[in-house]
């Protein structure tokens, strides 16, 4: 069962799906910058790669080349769909929050990827513990993300006051960047940055040398 | 894998396919419905408490929705009416059905809306002496890339305005809708519709410079978000004016309606 642990647990750290492969970035940017939502977002994302994944390689036998992206498409849209209603029927304020992102799951790279990736090579369920482990990756940094912006960009985790603003009388003023989606992008490069400093083998080659800076002689 | 890409597999595949996905999802649609309905009606009243400034969020909703008046006023004549029980009634079916509304000429129309409907509910919230405090009425018009819906809320004198707010609209994220956003609903209330009983209230393009004569009458527009700015604005002005509800607010006033 070694093979079943290392499929769930490698897309975690080792191989992460945003941090190695640098997927599904967009939907990080968008829903981070309140913990409650992204915890909502993460479970949705890895129910549907999970799913997806699994559906795709239960017919994958059967799944025509020519159409087989389409088909992927139309599985996970269609979870997609369900999983948005669900959300609309039991968490109506988290589902208006989330808005247009819960649909967006649809075009999400990562779970594209893993259903072309691995869910068309392998059986059903090393392919739906491989997308919960990467349901699982996104979410660690997700997590990550949204602890930072929502603690220092707030003052709150989960909506409960951590550290008291100076607006109610408190002593901490917030970072209102934090609250704006480019902040993430600091905070992902920032985690990247952290996981290949700890996991070498996880910087890439560099594609080029860079060039010396242009010497006077050369400006002339 | 040759023979999974014959045509004949090709569209099998495909056909089988699309029919356990759309099976799947009706089935989930259609069970899922009475919830995302109640969701829907709870999220009415918590708007409908909010745009008046009534919200506690540690009570119930339902709780403090009872104390709430709901009643129908006729649009054509500015009186409540009896005729239709505003639990069953459809406002917004009603505004689409050429029996139960009628057809606004295009100068009379500036929110957009092609059909007024004969019968609105509106909600009033009185206080022990059966004074009205607040009034709460429905709202909608046509913003960007949609109809906005939503409430707009006034004190007992029927001018002064006592909060906005809108339960559903298409207006695009972080422009149009800052609709939602608090702080901009926080500049209505406290201004005046009414000037000597002619409408008056606008939402202007920029910020209103509260020294100016008449920045009671004037709310600060969306910055990137002319288009809906333009909207909200259009639909206030044609709910309060004389084609919406400036008639029963008049009656209202005087003790008529």
């Amino acid at each position: 069962m070694d093979s079943v642990k290392e499929t769930l647990t490698s897309p975690i750290f080792k191989n992460n799906p945003i941090a190695l492969q640098i997927l599904g970035v967009c939907s990080a940017l968008a829903v981070t910058s309140s913990l409650q939502v992204t915890l909502v977002m993460c479970i949705a994302l890895t129910t549907v790669t999970a799913f997806s994944n699994l559906g795709v390689s239960l017919i994958r036998k059967h799944i025509p080349g020519s159409i087989r992206i389409i088909v992927q498409m139309i599985i996970i849209a269609s979870l997609v769909i369900v999983v948005d209603q669900v959300l609309k029927a039991y968490a109506y304020g988290i589902s208006k929050q989330l808005s247009v992102f819960v649909g967006l799951i649809i075009t999400n790279c990562i779970v594209m990827g893993r259903a072309e990736a691995f869910a068309m090579k392998n059986p059903p369920l090393p392919s739906f513990i491989d997308g919960i482990g990467n349901g699982l990756g996104y979410s660690v940094v997700l997590v990550a993300v949204a602890i930072v912006r929502e603690l220092f960009g707030a003052g709150k985790l989960f909506g409960i006051e951590i550290l008291p603003l100076v607006t109610d009388g408190g002593w901490y003023n917030p970072n209102g960047l934090l609250l704006l989606p480019p902040s993430a992008f600091f905070l992902i490069g920032m985690f990247i940055w952290a996981l290949r400093s700890y996991q070498k083998d996880q910087v890439e080659e560099a594609d080029f040398t860079m060039a010396k800076h242009t010497v006077a002689k050369e400006g002339v | 894998m040759s023979s999974n890409d014959s045509i004949k597999k090709t569209l099998i595949v495909a056909f089988s396919l699309c029919i356990v996905c759309s099976v799947i999802v009706s089935t989930a649609a259609v069970v899922l419905k009475p919830a995302q309905q109640a969701n829907q009606a709870l999220d009415r009243k918590r708007n409908i408490l909010s745009a008046a400034g009534m919200l506690d969020e540690n009570l119930s909703i339902d709780e403090q929705f009872a104390q709430m008046t709901t009643r129908v006023v006729d649009l054509r004549t500015g009186m409540f009416t009896d005729e239709i029980d505003p639990q069953k009634y459809n406002q917004r079916k009603a505004a689409k059905d050429a029996s139960q509304s009628d057809e606004l000429s295009s100068s009379e129309d500036t929110a957009k809306i092609f059909r007024r409907e004969h019968f609105a509910v509106v909600y009033l919230s009185e206080n022990v002496q059966g004074e009205v405090e607040k009034i709460i009425l429905p709202i909608h018009g046509y913003g960007l890339w949609g109809t906005l819906y939503g409430f707009i809320a006034l004190e007992g004198d029927a001018s002064t305005v006592a909060g906005i707010g809108f339960y559903e609209h298409k207006e695009t994220p972080g422009l149009g809708g800052e609709v939602d956003n608090p702080r901009w609903k926080g500049l209505w209330p406290g201004k005046q519709v009414y000037k000597d009983g002619v409408l008056e209230i606008a939402v202007i393009k920029g910020t209103v410079n509260p020294q100016a004569p008449g920045a009671e009458y004037q709310v600060d527009g969306m910055a990137g978000a002319t288009l809906t700015t333009r909207g909200v604005s259009n639909l206030v002005q044609f709910w309060l004016g004389d084609d919406g509800f400036a008639p029963f607010l008049n009656n209202l006033k005087s003790g008529e309606a």
